[in-house]
């Protein structure tokens, strides 16, 4: 196991419009460390998407190069991709992208039965992962008939039930109310706080906030990076908060 | 402590100790307890400008005797002209602002480490605060709304932090 889980080296992503060349990632090295709760905050348009999508091998770089788990992975064919993502990588998007005419559970198992694991076997973790997540009662509805924040929770449980070594977010709370927002984000740091690495894209610094690295993405290229600490006493940070004229 | 104290006393007369912990009643948690002395000397204030009047002695068998303090007419006036009044104070981050001018001129620190470190440091902030508001003992109704407001206000900051950023990259710093 190397202490690295992702690295990239240079990596680039042009697009060609209108006979235009136009570089989403003008050369981007990035590390993520094995159980790191890493985001990527950056304005729409800065390229985070594009790097998480390449990160997913959602699409391919155009230059430099995606180790992953000290593998280099940016030349695979999309066969090898979909191999590497269903048994390595989860993900959560935005919009949920659940299938509308299966029900939650279903939904949760089908990535377990297409990695080759039995009903039996499939079933017990969707269970487990349906219990952490308080979603039990809603195994047998389709997914229309729960709420944005319930079907952020069963693509979680859908993106964990293969156990991956690496977890991606892709605005997860961008269609989400505020408590649902919390709920969601708690839960990341929850399976982050057992061990489950992370990596988040949001234009949101309260989402960012949540991590312990925040990187800050630019025009394609990343332009800093904050290290935050873990939990502190609220006692203090009370006080500061308000103050009344003397 | 003036306004505080006369929008206590206009709900019921009080003695200052009492005072002292109908305030910190309210304010608690965002507030160190509240030096008894500084109530006192706050309601002599208030006496002495005509805002409160002292109504008797509580007979506590003990010495000091504790005087009981009520609101005065003018008094009154004076507490519905506060609440009446929107708030003016600062809005930012002046001592921030201060250095990144300043460390632009004096040639000793970059500006862009100015901003960096700022942001790193509202972003450690925002984190303890969504900390608090997702904590497993929710904060009562009053802390979350302060809370709210607190987040509200650091989202704003990084907004400006991200705005000096772009000026000066763009040279205007």
């Amino acid at each position: 196991m190397t202490e690295r889980l992702v690295r990239t080296v240079a990596l680039a992503k042009t697009y060609r419009a209108f006979d235009e060349d136009v570089p989403a990632l003008r050369g981007v090295d990035l590390d993520v460390r094995r159980g790191e709760f890493l985001a990527i905050m950056g304005p729409s348009g800065c390229g985070k998407s594009t790097l998480l999508h390449l990160l997913g091998g959602l699409d391919s770089p155009t230059g430099g190069e995606i180790h992953f788990d000290g593998r280099r992975v940016d030349g695979l064919s999309e066969a090898a991709w979909a191999m590497l993502r269903r048994r390595h990588i989860g993900y959560v998007f935005q919009s949920f992208n659940l299938i509308s005419n299966m029900s939650v559970a279903e939904n949760i198992e089908l990535p377990a039965l297409l990695a080759g694991h039995s009903t039996e076997e499939a079933r017990r973790r969707r269970r487990e992962l349906s219990r952490q997540l308080g979603i039990e009662a809603q195994a047998v509805m389709p997914p229309g008939r729960i709420s944005g924040g319930q079907q952020q929770r069963v693509a979680l449980a859908r993106a964990l039930i293969n156990e991956p070594a690496l977890l991606i977010a892709d605005e997860p709370t961008g269609n989400l109310d505020s408590q649902s927002t919390r709920e969601v984000l708690e839960m990341l740091r929850e399976y982050h706080a057992r061990g489950q690495t992370v990596v988040l894209v949001t234009h949101d610094p309260n989402v960012a906030s949540r991590a312990d690295r925040v990187v800050r993405m630019r025009d394609g290229s990343v332009v800093g990076e904050s290290h935050l600490e873990g939990r502190r006493p609220s006692s203090d940070l009370l006080r500061t908060l308000v103050t009344v004229e003397d | 402590m003036k306004y505080p104290l006369l929008a206590l006393l206009a709900t019921a007369p009080a003695h200052g100790y009492e005072l002292k912990q109908r305030f910190e009643a309210r304010f608690a948690p965002f507030r160190p307890p509240v030096n008894v002395g500084q109530v006192y000397s706050t309601l002599q204030r208030l006496e002495r400008d005509g805002l409160a009047q002292r109504r008797g002695v509580v007979e506590t068998g003990e010495a000091p005797a504790r005087h009981l303090y009520e609101i005065t007419a003018a008094g009154r006036r004076e507490i519905e002209q506060w609440l009446s009044e929107p708030s003016t104070g600062i809005r930012l981050r002046d001592d921030f602002f201060l250095k990144l001018v300043l460390a632009g001129t004096a040639g000793l620190v970059a500006p862009a480490e100015v901003l960096d470190r700022q942001r790193a440091l509202v972003l450690q902030e925002l984190r303890d605060l969504n900390d608090l508001l997702s904590g497993s003992d929710r904060p009562e109704a009053t802390m979350q709304l302060l809370i709210d407001g607190a987040v509200l206000h650091l989202q704003a900051d990084l907004r400006w932090i991200d705005l000096c950023e772009d000026r000066l990259r763009d040279g205007g710093l």
